[in-house]
């Protein structure tokens, strides 16, 4: 599989998830989909088969919220099956909104709240400092999650402990619950402010997958110090009309033209080799 | 206490390498013993509380035991939501350590007064919470909770107290401790204050007044067999702690009593009356400003004996 191919089913899933829960997040999912789908697909050394393997590398959403893109590209990646992402936020499901570890093969912790998953990601990538594993641990981070305090108490340790096997990746669509980020608490200039704090800093398209592999890639150079990579991206990007807009933060499509309207554009965009598996599952 | 703590931790952690400290910039001097032997195994977050009690989760989480150390409400209420999202919720092997439990930086000032964390860490679900009430205890809790899964909370006083046991043969998590066998009226003690309930119970033993007296090192999981047991066997029940009455150790008795069958004993909850403390002082002067030292529990006794 190709990460474009990922990226696309877990736009897919998202959509059909949000849409069978009336669940939240849908921008979020989409805008996050191309950093988790080169994630599992070309970095991070984790499989079905070697979840206890203490070499793999750790992958922590940590905007838990977004948890319907990292269940399905699990799904797709065979950690389990594909339709149970169907029981998303459904009664007695295992598959919370918000990202759970509990029975879920390949999630390594559950978050929700913001600002706990990138610190106890520090704390897995200082374990591997300590203790001279090979692994790398990423973490994905809202922009709108840096507002939380503790993001900088762990950006200042990290830098601190030379944690240069722990890359953040933050998800930066310019958007939060409310409102733009900008309107809400600036972050500009985000990238120095990360310099400032000590770190290896990458500013790239967090939609094109050859940036985001170049600069994962890349992380993996530093010495001495951890990498953030802010990947700039869209809030619902593939889907025209979520695009930017802040009521998809938390509207779910609607049965008809915006169900369909999605689905449409969805696939006017779909990479070559790619089945859709609710087609699929019509015929 | 705190000295005490050091030195058995320091102990297991020479034999076990998994053993780590992460502590919130404090313990100067305390940490000293475990910082010059054991560099490698102890960590300073720095002041950042929630971060801290993160990585402590994180590092359990691949195999380590940690220890998150700080004072007062630093270590709990703090980070309160990193304890039970991070810690609890993924029964991660934290043991979070407060120095300072109660009044014990009475002259610092309210902020410093740790007079809730019973009530609030009881309060989660998955989390073990420890208050030793002199060096053995504390020296014992702290190997119990090493042994103990999960997230365990250990509530200590600072320096100074009392060696009230000679020894403990048998020290378990969740069992409370037989001081003395008496009458009328069973006294139950948690934490440092047992210093109190000491000397009560020799101004009274001289009026050839004698109640039962246990300390509860365990205040979750309570001691549901001995609370029951001694409300059976006692006119009242005379609960110590140095905290606040609401949800605290008295509650978790309450609790305990109005759930069960066939007791008569009344009870009575020495503790906090529901409030912060704007007058500063020293723990010994506090304890009598607010009716939790050696007078009241004799009054009490006398009252229900």
């Amino acid at each position: 599989m190709k990460s474009e191919q990922l990226a696309w089913l877990i736009r897919r899933h998202g959509i059909e998830m949000t849409h069978l829960s009336h669940g939240s997040h849908i921008a979020s999912i989409l805008s996050v989909a191309d950093i988790v789908a080169v994630l599992y697909n070309d970095i991070a050394n984790i499989s079905p088969e070697n979840l206890n393997d203490e070499n793999r590398d750790r992958i922590v959403l940590s905007k838990g919220h977004a948890g319907a893109a990292i269940y399905a590209a699990l799904a797709e990646k065979s950690f389990f099956d594909v339709e149970e992402l169907k029981t998303h936020y459904a009664d007695g499901s295992r598959l919370s909104g918000h990202v759970s570890h509990k029975g879920i093969p390949g999630v390594e912790i559950s978050t929700g709240s913001l600002g706990h998953g990138a610190c106890m990601a520090c704390g897995i990538a200082l374990n591997a400092k300590i203790n001279k594993k090979p692994y790398y641990t990423y973490a994905i981070v809202g922009d709108g999650e840096c507002d939380e305090g503790s993001i900088w108490e762990m950006a200042l340790f990290a830098n601190q402990f030379k944690l240069n096997q722990f890359v953040v990746i933050v998800d930066h669509n310019k958007m939060q619950s409310l409102d733009y980020c900008e309107n809400t608490l600036s972050l500009a200039p985000f990238a120095k402010k990360w310099e400032a704090f000590g770190w290896n800093v990458f500013d790239i398209d967090g939609h094109n997958h050859d940036e985001l592999k170049k600069a994962l890639n890349d992380a993996k150079q530093s010495l001495d110090k951890p990498t953030v990579i802010i990947a700039n991206t869209v809030k619902g990007k593939g889907v025209s009309f979520m695009e930017s807009d802040i009521l998809w933060h938390y509207r779910f499509p609607h049965e008809g033209e915006e169900y369909d309207g999605a689905l449409n554009e969805l696939h006017a965009s779909m990479p070559n080799g790619v089945v859709d598996p609710y087609e699929e599952a019509k015929k | 206490m705190r000295d005490t703590f050091v030195k058995t931790l320091l102990d297991i952690a020479k034999k076990d390498k998994n053993v780590y400290i992460v502590t919130g910039d404090l313990g100067f001097g305390v940490l000293k013993p475990f910082w010059d032997e054991l560099p490698e195994q102890i960590i300073n977050a720095g002041i950042a509380e929630q971060n801290m009690t993160s990585i402590a989760a994180g590092l359990a989480m691949q195999g380590k035991v940690v220890y998150t150390y700080s004072i007062g409400n630093f270590p709990t209420l703090r980070c309160i939501e990193q304890i039970r999202n991070d810690c609890a919720y993924h029964s991660a092997n934290v043991k979070v350590v407060c120095v300072g439990g109660g009044f014990v930086y009475g002259s610092l000032g309210m902020s410093h007064h740790a007079t809730e964390d019973l009530a609030i860490m009881r309060a989660l679900p998955d989390v073990t919470v420890v208050a030793p009430g002199d060096l053995v205890e504390a020296a014992e809790a702290t190997k119990a909770i090493y042994t103990t899964p999960g997230t365990c909370y250990l509530r200590l006083g600072r320096g100074g107290e009392k060696q009230i046991h000679n020894k403990i043969d048998d020290f378990k998590i969740g069992k409370a401790i037989k001081i003395k066998t008496g009458k009328n009226v069973a006294v139950f003690s948690t934490g440092a204050i047992f210093d109190e309930v000491d000397e009560a119970c020799h101004e009274l033993e001289k009026e050839g007044i004698t109640p039962t007296v246990y300390t509860f090192p365990t205040v979750k999981p309570i001691d549901k067999d001995t609370i029951i047991e001694c409300a059976k066997e006692h006119k009242a029940i005379i609960t110590v702690e140095e905290h606040n009455l609401s949800g605290g150790f008295g509650s978790a008795v309450a609790e305990v009593l109005a759930e069960a069958d066939d007791v008569k004993a009344k009870l009575v909850r020495v503790a906090l009356d529901d409030r912060y403390s704007c007058i500063v002082g020293s723990q010994k002067y506090l304890r009598k400003q607010y009716g939790i030292d050696a007078q009241a529990v004799i009054a009490k006794v006398k009252e229900n004996y």
